[in-house]
């Protein structure tokens, strides 16, 4: 059975009250959100497919195509703003060649603005594969990407 | 996982089961047992309470583990010092706590001593924890340069030793909703009961009625500490009052404010405080279901949420027959999905019912006419926090705490250009200044405070020489302000006002919903002044003048904005706006005349030059240069053109000569 199939076998009740819940779940294991998925979303749970797309364009967490391998998420709220996220985010831009979607040059990063991470304490934070960093600046973050970039070749 | 040990029976002869709850759970606990008298049974369940208060028999260390903690290395903190007593052969537990609000000084590392007194140390991190290991384990020196403070400690063994509370950053604070936090294990109920958890719950369930729960929260004065501020009792009342048999509890965790992370904070470092609340407030207004709308940003904080549901079911404190007192409430956890706007109550209830989180008009209040048509209560996460010590030490001890009319403490979340960030609970009613001064400890050397931005997207900036007016709600709306959900973000010299604003709206424009046409239409067309006001006029002078009406405009545009918008967030929108151009009207002058940054912020007003004299032609500042606007001959000096120029300044960080020099 594919995931999607799973997830949707998976939970019981099939009410509209599912529908993100769903979403959330399918993005979590699959990454993102396809359109097969969304099509058969609609299907298990007896609504038009407009209304999923229409729920899922909603909210900013869901994806519609596929993540890179590392992805940096940079705060840009209030506190990371005044402490000059907006830098940080550039810096990336250049480093790592991004494109329009947010995807780097090399195919390796993915690279999202999130509104507020909610770590504001320790502000500039970026969230890499997860983990938070903060008290950045663009000499700590050059040094994080750096040794992402010797871990894969440790790897290779 | 870890069973609850205090909630366990003693022996046989207790004969407590999930299905038949016991309605002197608590006073077991306390002075236990209740149902039988047997020495063996009173020992055991007074060396529990112990073993629960202090997190283990001996020695015990616990690691401030929540999201900052965490960011400054606390898990590589916790293995470095499981590895530690591994090598060395101490069997010492570790415990996880949350945040005791001093982010700044994160990581926390607490030792509870062989003679049981709690001494914290700070400023900790995967290169210091083995100095400080050694320090206590080997050397027994227990005071060194980590220690800040300590908890209590009766027979003044650690003379000299401050108590963490008088040390600067916590002597004006007054803890109420953080009192536990970072002090108790977030992943154990029996950690909560030992610091007092669930005695207000079952006062209220056991001796009061709801209605005298709703009107003991009416009289202590307690309002909801999510941004609008609406008496949390009348609240409740309103939907007890409601004839229907299904009624909903919601507690609002969609922290979507940036700069404000209180409720991140709490849910990570005291979850079961926050389902005492909920239960209490249930019960009160008769909701039998409840759901905790959390942010999907803050996993850790759900993880938390989750385990403490879980074994407040197992101890029979959710679920069916609470406490043998009939009462049903249970929880359920939906995570949020990344939109600002279903903080706002009726776009929570559209998004749990799985549509877009979209508001509706109100009246029909929520507490009349919410989820799926029933009477819905919501309430914030920090007022939710409140409720169980404002119900146990009563009305009046909670009034008091406030400052002149203002009633208890509000959590503010510090951040920004200030040395001391972290979280902050203060009587409501104290001074700007002290939270900023005096517990934020000001500017960073060598800067000016300019201004404090309070309430998010929905507040307003206000200026330094405006501090000293009082925290509470409606001191903070004349000043155009608000209360908001509290975060406080310091502003100094370094920040431009204009710009703030604009990233404000940006924001604002980007998460608004767009049901409503002020909303969608108003905040873009705000937004697209401030960005005029902050790039260079280029070329034609219709530009110039365009800038010039846009800011006519704005004014007017933000009030009706103001006044039309259909949910708090287009009501509320305009506010950075108009506290800005209120207080730094002097700022957007300069922006407008004089085309100039006076803080030097806005890239696109910056303009570089290249000093012929130190250019030696190397061509890197034309290769660095995404916007084409470098020209030059390899070898030979270079120029900028102005007007391509988007002022990123990627060419003098480039440039190995220093040659190129920002000029404005």
């Amino acid at each position: 059975m594919n995931p999607v199939e799973e997830i949707i076998a998976a939970r019981g009740d099939q009410t509209r009250e599912q529908l993100i819940p769903l979403l959330q779940e399918i993005q979590e294991r699959e990454g993102f959100v396809s359109q097969a998925a969304m099509l058969r979303v609609a299907e298990a749970l007896a609504t038009p497919v407009s209304r999923v797309y229409g729920v899922a364009t909603f909210y900013n967490q869901f994806r519609f195509a596929p993540l890179n391998e590392h992805v940096i998420e940079v705060c840009r709220g209030t506190a990371c703003h005044v402490k000059q996220s907006l830098t940080l985010a550039q810096h990336l831009q250049r480093r790592l060649k991004l494109r329009r979607d947010g995807n780097s040059a090399d195919g390796r990063y993915t690279v999202v603005t999130v509104a507020c991470l909610g770590a504001c304490s320790i502000a500039p934070v970026i969230k890499l594969d997860g983990e938070f960093y903060g008290h950045l600046s663009v000499e700590k973050l050059d040094a994080l990407l750096d040794e992402v970039e010797a871990g894969a070749e440790q790897a290779a | 996982m870890n069973d609850s040990q205090l909630v366990s029976p003693c022996c046989h002869q207790c004969r407590r089961t999930p299905s038949a709850p016991c309605a002197d759970l608590l006073e077991c606990i306390d002075h236990g047992p209740v149902c039988h008298d047997d020495e063996a049974c009173r020992d055991e369940r007074a060396a529990r309470r112990a073993r629960a208060l202090r997190g283990g028999d001996g020695m015990v260390l616990y690691v401030g583990a929540g999201t900052c903690g965490r960011a400054n290395g606390a898990l590589t903190v916790i293995a470095k010092a499981r590895e530690y007593f591994a090598r060395h052969g101490h069997s010492v537990p570790i415990i996880e706590t949350g945040c005791v609000g001093y982010c700044q000084r994160e990581v926390f590392v607490d030792l509870v001593t062989a003679d049981g007194v709690r001494l914290s140390y700070c400023d900790l991190g995967p290169d210091t924890i083995d100095e400080l290991l050694r320090a206590v384990f080997d050397e027994g020196e227990l005071r060194n340069r980590f220690l800040l403070g300590r908890y209590d400690d009766p027979d003044d063994l650690y003379r000299g030793v401050p108590p963490l509370a008088e040390t600067p950053f916590f002597a004006r604070q007054v803890k109420v909703v953080l009192e536990n936090c970072g002090v108790v294990d977030p992943a154990s109920l029996d950690s909560a009961l030992a610091a007092g958890g669930f005695r207000a719950a079952v006062k209220a369930l056991t001796t009061m009625t709801p209605g005298e729960v709703c009107d003991e929260v009416t009289a202590a004065g307690l309002r909801g500490r999510g941004g609008a501020g609406f008496p949390t009792g009348q609240k409740w009342r309103i939907a007890l009052d409601q004839p229907r048999a299904q009624k909903y509890l919601i507690c609002n965790a969609d922290e979507g404010d940036p700069g404000a992370f209180m409720d991140r904070a709490v849910l990570e470092s005291d979850p079961f405080r926050v389902i005492e609340g909920m239960l209490i407030g249930a019960y009160a207004s008769g909701a039998t279901k409840g759901y905790v709308y959390c942010r999907a940003e803050y996993p850790l904080a759900i993880e938390r949420l989750r385990e403490a549901i879980f074994q407040c079911r197992a101890a029979g404190l959710l679920g069916k027959n609470i406490l043998g007192s009939l009462i049903d409430f249970d929880i359920t956890i939906k995570q949020g999905a990344g939109a600002f706007v279903c903080g706002e109550e009726t776009a929570i209830l559209a998004s749990i019912e799985g549509g877009r989180g979209m508001p509706r008009p109100r009246p029909p209040y929520p507490a009349v006419a919410g989820l799926h048509g029933k009477p819905t209560v919501l309430n914030n996460v920090e007022t939710l926090a409140n409720v169980p010590p404002l119900v146990a030490r009563g009305a009046a001890w909670y009034n008091a705490l406030g400052i002149g009319a203002a009633a208890g403490t509000k959590v503010f979340a510090l951040s920004g250009r200030v040395r001391n960030t972290g979280l902050v609970e203060v009587p409501v009613g104290v001074p700007l200044r002290e939270i900023v001064y005096d517990i934020g400890g000001g500017a960073p050397a060598g800067h000016q405070i300019k201004a404090v931005q309070i309430g998010g997207p929905s507040g307003g900036c206000i200026p330094d020489e405006l501090l000293d007016v009082s925290t509470d709600y409606g001191t903070l709306q004349e000043l155009g302000a608000m209360m908001g959900s509290g975060g406080m973000v310091v502003m100094d010299e370094r920040t431009c006002m204009v710009d703030v604003a604009k990233f404000f709206m940006e924001f604002i424009r980007a998460e608004s919903c767009g049901k409503c046409t002020p909303c969608r239409e108003g905040t873009t067309r705000m937004h697209e002044i401030l960005v005029e006001l902050t790039e260079r006029p280029i070329g034609e002078q219709m530009r110039r003048l365009e800038r010039f009406r846009g800011v006519l405009h704005l004014e007017e545009l933000a009030e009706t904005v103001k006044e039309t918008s259909l949910c708090g967030l287009g009501q509320s929108a305009a506010n950075p706006v108009l506290s800005t151009l209120r207080f730094f009207r002097d700022e957007y002058e300069a922006h407008i005349m004089e085309s100039r940054c006076p803080a030097g912020v806005c890239q696109a007003l910056r303009i570089y030059d290249i000093d012929p004299g130190l250019c030696t032609g190397c061509t890197l500042c034309a290769r660095n240069c995404p916007s084409d606007a470098i020209l030059g001959k390899r070898k030979f000096a270079h120029a900028i053109i102005v007007d391509r120029c988007s002022g990123c300044g990627a060419c003098a960080d480039a440039c190995p000569k220093q040659a190129v020099l920002a000029v404005a």
